[in-house]
């Protein structure tokens, strides 16, 4: 089974169709969402639309924190993304609220296990970004026996945790489109990068493939329309710097 | 796992005879039970001896093995066939490999000469380039493990503690300990750096070493304070023990055994260059001196080494990237000014980026211009003058931080003649002059620098010839009286 793990999307509809074109093209069997439809973009209304359409097809979704906030918006605009969540409630109908309501926390399935942050307190929000933080998460995830793989998003980084020879977690920056041999019987941990929002630097969306069969995890970075994920932005009343930062990657 | 009786049947393979029961496992000749489906060459599969009573590392170790031999190729390493799941039956089925390990070379005792110490160096060098390039660092060469096949190339074996770039390191350890074998382990190695190419340069260093004098130039040492030794000490100089042996391969031995990874080879393509073309060796104290290094510089470096801590290394392919072999085919005959000028232009451009890149400039002739017979036209004559016009030809150039080589081949078939270099000395790029070899003539006849570009290994330049001052020859007085208006 090939799994698709895109995380992240942020109402970016021209990177999350690239993505699952790649995907498919890839091979993917099923697709796997793991939190942040919403938040900064543009058509937060087109990608919950996906989302619920690919949900119905069996793909498998958790809750990410502007998921949250689009449903209930915080009252103050303290930040960038506070007034972002407020346009975003406005551009949802009811139903598309529900769903994005209705989205658990983290999901099991088989020997993954998928949460948009840290597994230790899904709710909490915390960012997996280092060594200390992937241990609380992977430790909480070894409650459940079965399960070897830990996929999330919240960072906008692809970055893979292993425990090697030495006790502690090591962190490894994988190399796109490198399959990476994952085997089942070590525990892994991975954050596979933003759809719609990358941050690293490079503008190219991201997602990666889980190949359970093989054991093999491959992180991609694909291109797509930013120009025209750009200029939906500044058609709407979101702030300019939403649109110039998916050019920039930052 | 308890060894396998002959006959046993595992995942389709017939298992044959033990050939090998060693500390980390036990390899057997295997075929598919199923004939037909036998790749056409011989089989061994390598099943560790992994018990309870077995400690994890050498179960990490096969893992890393297993992980690299699915994906590394190439003439020097044991063609992959198939691999069990580690979590299941872990094992490793692989080509067998007919040949010698340096090792049991070694065992025979046989005092080996210079040029045979060299032509074993390169072939090591090569083959280490070979796996570099594909960013893996071996990091546990030593004679048991390098095979030297009946054509004399050299095959690699055991991954185990190998290193690949593209990869969750499993043996990278947070409190960076030594991971290796102490006779031949890099000093870099010592305190934790995986990832460096130039680490095998420093175990095919030791290796060297052994093969010219019998002896290990630190030792088999057994404490960890041992084996920071070689981060600030430099070995008895090789000639020390063996007074005939050339200063030229001195040179090189401790070359590759400096304790600062940066004063080493900077490719073990550069490494394969010099051994084979031990007459192009500039040699230094290094390879000259025939008593050991004193105290003073020993204490100094020790003060170094002290403060010396793991880094990370940045991509293996990278670093190979920046200290590349450039090669510049220069013809001798029939060819413009224009041409070696710009030539030149685009040699001094390509290594200027690169401070580490070696030159090796060479001509093709005819081998009909040598004659045995008349002392003018001998074959050492004829090379000289050629070499002395390539030796001009790069005298503008600043090539003080690069080393240069100069090479005069004899073949009728030039294309093939510059092509074989370039495979045989690890070429990055060679530069040609695309009209002096008849570009304008591609239409009719794959012309040398179409043959060369089809079937080179590496980066072909092609130099089209523009000369800036071309055209102030013919700049008549009268076109410039034309131009200005009075």
């Amino acid at each position: 089974m090939k799994w698709a793990l895109l995380s992240d999307i942020h109402a970016n509809l021209q990177a999350l169709d690239a993505c699952m074109a790649h995907a498919r093209s890839q091979g993917a069997q099923r697709f796997a969402l793991l939190g942040d439809l919403v938040g900064y973009g543009a058509d937060p209304g087109a990608v919950v639309d996906r989302a619920m359409a690919l949900a119905e097809q069996g793909a498998l979704l958790v809750k990410g924190n502007h998921d949250d906030m689009a449903v209930s918006p915080p009252e103050s605009n303290r930040t960038v993304g506070d007034s972002s969540a407020a346009w975003t409630h406005e551009q949802l109908s009811a139903t598309q609220r529900g769903f994005l309501q209705a989205l658990p926390m983290t999901r099991q399935e088989g020997a993954m296990l998928l949460v948009h942050a840290s597994a230790d307190a899904p709710g909490r929000w915390r960012y997996v970004y280092d060594q200390q933080v992937a241990t609380l998460s992977l430790d909480a995830a070894s409650e459940f026996p079965e399960v070897r793989y830990v996929f999330g998003g919240h960072v906008h980084f692809q970055t893979l945790y292993y425990r090697g020879a030495s006790a502690g977690l090591m962190k490894f920056a994988p190399t796109p489109g490198v399959p990476v041999p994952v085997p089942r019987h070590r525990l892994w941990l991975a954050t596979v990068g933003s759809v719609g929002q990358p941050r690293d630097g490079n503008p190219l969306a991201m997602y990666a493939m889980m190949d359970i069969a093989k054991s093999q995890l491959t992180f991609h970075r694909v291109a797509y329309d930013q120009a025209a994920a750009a200029a939906a932005i500044l058609r709407t009343d979101l702030p300019a710097f939403f649109a110039d930062r998916l050019e920039l990657g930052r | 796992m308890k060894l396998l009786e002959s006959g046993t049947l595992l995942d389709g393979f017939l298992v044959e005879d033990c050939l090998h029961s060693g500390g980390m496992a036990h390899i057997y000749r295997v075929h598919y039970a199923e004939g037909a489906r036998n790749p056409g060459f011989p089989m061994v599969m390598k099943i560790p001896r992994m018990t309870a009573g077995d400690g994890a590392e050498n179960i990490v170790s096969f893992e890393v093995e297993h992980q690299i031999m699915q994906v590394v190729t190439g003439a020097h390493v044991p063609r992959f066939v198939a691999a069990g799941d580690l979590a299941n039956i872990p094992y490793l089925v692989m080509e067998y490999v007919v040949g010698q390990t340096l090792q049991q070379r070694l065992d025979q005792g046989e005092r080996l000469d210079a040029t045979e110490v060299a032509r074993l160096g390169a072939a090591m060098a090569r083959a280490a380039h070979s796996l570099h390039k594909q960013d893996i660092v071996h990091l546990d060469l030593k004679p048991a493990n390098v095979l030297i096949t009946p054509e004399g190339k050299a095959v690699l074996l055991d991954f185990g503690l190998s290193y690949h770039a593209h990869y969750p390191d499993l043996l990278a350890e947070e409190l960076r300990k030594a991971v290796g074998s102490p006779v031949w382990i890099a000093p870099e190695q010592v305190v934790g750096v995986r990832g460096d190419p130039r680490s095998d340069i420093f175990a095919i260093g030791v290796m060297l070493y052994e093969l010219a004098t019998g002896e290990l130039p630190f030792g088999n040492p057994q404490t960890a304070a041992g084996l920071r030794q070689r981060l600030w000490m430099d070995p008895a100089p090789p000639r020390k023990l063996r007074p005939d042996l050339p200063e030229w391969l001195q040179e090189v031995v401790l070359r590759c055994l400096e304790p600062e990874a940066a004063r080493r080879y900077s490719s073990a393509a550069h490494l394969a260059f010099d051994l084979s073309h031990p007459e192009h060796i500039t040699i230094t104290e290094r390879g000259r001196k025939t008593r050991g290094t004193g105290f003073r510089v020993h204490f100094k470096r020790w003060l170094k080494a002290a403060g010396m801590h793991y880094q990370p290394s940045p991509l293996v392919s990278q670093q190979l990237d920046d200290v590349p072999i450039l090669m510049v085919a220069l013809p001798h005959k029939d060819v413009t000014d224009a041409t070696l000028y710009s030539l030149r232009q685009a040699v001094g451009r390509s290594l200027g980026l690169r401070p580490g890149a070696r030159l090796a400039c060479v001509t093709v002739i005819s081998p009909s211009q040598t004659s045995a017979s008349s002392n003018e036209q001998s074959e050492t004559s004829v090379h000289r003058r050629y070499l002395n016009q390539m030796r001009q030809w790069t005298q503008p150039l600043d090539l003080s931080t690069h080393q240069t080589s100069y090479h005069v081949l004899e073949s009728s078939d030039v294309a093939q003649a510059l092509v074989r270099y370039a495979e045989g000395n690890q070429v990055s790029v060679i530069v040609m002059g695309a009209a002096t070899h008849g570009l304008q003539m591609q239409r009719f006849v794959a012309t040398v620098p179409i043959k060369v570009a089809m079937e080179a290994p590496c980066t072909v330049i092609l130099v089209k010839q523009s000369l800036p001052f071309e055209r102030l020859g013919h700049t008549g007085v009268e076109s410039v009286k034309d131009d200005v208006p009075f």
